[in-house]
């Protein structure tokens, strides 16, 4: 086991140094407080294209939707399709207004759009929440990975990641993030690819044998007549209206230059998703011909990084095996990074930076603040994945899409488009979906569920708990219709007015 | 269709502004009833168009789980010796949602320049001498 080990360790150790080096390089112009928030909104929209599809592109795209399709068949490719569906949802209905808006973080945009603390405290709550729940995952594939692989104990996985990613937001903030994140689009995209092509030229050598598969494999929706088709259609809200709620990733809006450059940034997103989402299905195809004994032993989570060696034997396989690990390890730290980002962010406006200020008796510098604020966000999910037993990496991420269906989705998508929303009926749509989902979410990992229609209810909550967002912010925003915010319609035109009118009146 | 000749503004070259002269941009900020009305066209123009784009991806995308499920036979259906509904789900969806934003901006972006063109024009309209 020790030789089989060698290129998954070597790697890893590339990966991590690689990291860390484009880490550091990004940390001689990363220098102001603004740099490490949003990179002072001056990237490109291809540059920023790459990193938000590295800093999406997590465990569970580059590892967890070949093993579904593996298993589940066509059903399974909802999660793929939604989760590039979601950018299209977000393009034509929140990212020019959300990066005209002009606020950093999501409780900013909720503060300034309805001028309240208390949704501001709401929507913080709830970044931190969603992306600890979105981070659990990732520290916890990164332990069953670093297992298959090169035998490692569980917990070294979270340790060594939560330990790069700590670093590397820490010392550059967002501005250096954003180079190691386009870096890891295309690493993850290689590592799925060249190995994709190599076995299907393995393959084609072979004589094309056919995939044996069951005949529910080439059937979009779940099993079980209605119950199924209310599943398969809960997947596909949650994940199409989550997209634009995750708070990894509406932070990078903020880092466009305009709203146009947003729009244009989302466009380049939607084709670098396709580009990578078509090739977890041929691992799938090929798995189901050569890797039958993974489904039999329940481990098809480790199919794109076990199916090389038995394709392909002696060091082809080795350096194969060496690749796929580098792009899983690539998809934990890009992912993690990101949410230790957006997490840091909202814990430095909302709790160290007035802590510190409290303390000193001063304002405090806004860097060791954000410092301070990483260490929280990362070391709190890292505790947890090593203290918690697993999950499951699809569970987890399955119900933070749903979550932040159910909350961030009708705020952003009532708050651009229309004036009549009060603080009341947000925080009111805030509770009652996130209760909602939340609650539902919490009742599914602790395992306690009934068959049938409840459990389908409670494990796909978003086909219930968004609608029921929706009403209920705007039912009780017109009934609080008085407490509407006087600057309401102004701030509508500020995000829907394009840019060059307000940098060029006259001409 | 964006072919169907529409109304076009037919305007001299510019001009040299007057000094006094004001355009419609602050109209459109301070949110006078005439700026009211412009914006509020906008608004509706761009959120007609991204409910036009979400009802396309409604009828082609969302409703494939329906037509599967009211009709079973179509996964017995090959195309290139794979089912259907993997090379629908698995590869044609994504140059499709990439062609459909790519509509969407091009869209956007010239509503928004026509919401410019307007608010700019009328000034140089009204501020004749």
């Amino acid at each position: 086991m020790s030789t089989d080990a060698v290129p998954g360790v070597v790697a890893v150790l590339l990966v991590s140094a690689v990291t860390l080096g484009i880490g550091t390089w990004g940390l001689r112009v990363s220098r102001t407080t603004s740099d490490f928030f949003v990179a002072s909104r001056t990237v490109h929209p291809r540059l920023n294209a790459s990193a938000i599809g590295g800093e999406y592109l997590s465990a569970a795209s580059f590892l967890g939707v070949a093993g579904l399709l593996l298993v589940g068949g066509a059903e399974m490719l909802w999660y793929p399709v939604g989760w590039t569906a979601g950018y299209l949802v977000l393009l034509v209905l929140v990212a020019a207004p959300l990066r005209r808006s002009g606020a950093y973080t999501l409780p900013d945009f909720a503060e300034a759009r309805l001028g309240s603390k208390a949704v501001r405290a709401a929507c913080s709550l709830l970044v931190v929440g969603v992306g600890w729940l979105y981070l659990l995952p990732q520290f916890e594939g990164a332990g069953i990975t670093l297992e298959a692989t090169i035998d490692a104990p569980e917990w070294a996985g979270p340790l060594i990641v939560g330990t790069v990613v700590l670093v590397n937001v820490a010392a550059g903030g967002m501005r250096s993030i954003t180079f190691v994140q386009a870096f890891q689009y295309w690493l993850k995209l290689t590592a799925l690819l060249v190995p994709a092509m190599v076995l299907l030229a393995v393959w084609w050598d072979d004589g094309r044998p056919p995939a044996a598969a069951p005949d529910h494999w080439s059937v979009p929706v779940s099993g079980g007549g209605a119950i199924g088709l209310y599943a398969t259609y809960s997947l596909i809200l949650a994940t199409f209206l989550g997209t634009m709620g995750l708070p990894h990733v509406v932070v990078r809006f903020y880092t466009n230059p305009d709203g146009r450059g947003a729009r244009r940034t989302t466009l380049v997103v939607l084709a670098l998703l396709g580009l990578f989402y078509v090739w977890p299905p041929v691992y799938a195809g090929l798995g189901r011909i050569y890797g039958k004994d993974l489904v039999a032993e329940g481990r098809s989570d480790v199919l794109v990084l076990d199916l090389p060696r038995l394709m392909v034997p002696g060091v082809g396989g080795d350096v194969l095996t060496g690749l796929v690990t580098a792009g899983a390890f690539a998809a934990f730290l890009s992912t993690a990074s990101g949410l230790a980002i957006a997490v840091s962010g909202v814990l430095t406006q909302d709790v160290t930076t007035p802590l510190l200020g409290r303390r000193l008796g001063r304002p405090a510098a806004g860097v060791p603040a954000f410092r301070i604020s990483a260490v929280a966000a990362v070391v709190v999910p890292v505790v947890v994945s090593l203290v918690v037993p697993n999950v499951g990496v699809a569970v987890s991420v399955g119900l933070a899409f749903a979550v932040a269906a159910s909350t961030f989705c009708p705020l952003l998508v009532l708050g651009i488009w229309w004036h009549g929303l009060t603080d009341v009926g947000a925080v009111a749509g805030l509770a009652a979906g996130g209760l909602g989902s939340g609650g539902a979410a919490v009742l599914t990992v602790t395992g306690a569920i009934p068959s049938g229609w409840g459990g389908a209810l409670l494990s796909q909550p978003a086909a219930w708990s968004t609608p029921l967002a929706f009403v209920v912010m705007v039912v009780v925003s017109l009934w609080t219709a008085d407490r509407a915010p006087a600057h309401a319609r102004r701030f509508l035109v500020r995000l829907h007015t394009p840019e060059a009118l307000d940098a060029s009146p006259g001409t | 269709m964006s072919e169907v000749p529409q109304r076009v503004r037919v305007t001299g070259p510019p001009r040299q502004r007057a000094l006094g002269q004001r355009s419609r941009v602050g109209d459109v900020t301070e949110q006078t009833p005439l700026g009211g009305v412009y914006l509020r066209s906008l608004l509706r123009e761009q959120l007609a168009l991204a409910v036009r784009v979400l009802a396309t991806v409604g009828v082609t995308v969302v409703a494939l789980p329906l037509v599967f499920h009211l009709v079973p036979s179509l996964s017995e259906v090959r195309v290139l010796g794979l089912p259907l509904a993997w090379v629908l789900l698995g590869g044609v969806v994504y140059p499709f949602l990439l062609l459909l934003g790519w509509r969407y901006v091009r869209r956007a972006e010239r509503n928004e320049r026509v919401f410019a063109d307007l608010v700019r024009g009328e000034a140089e309209d009204e501020g004749a001498p």
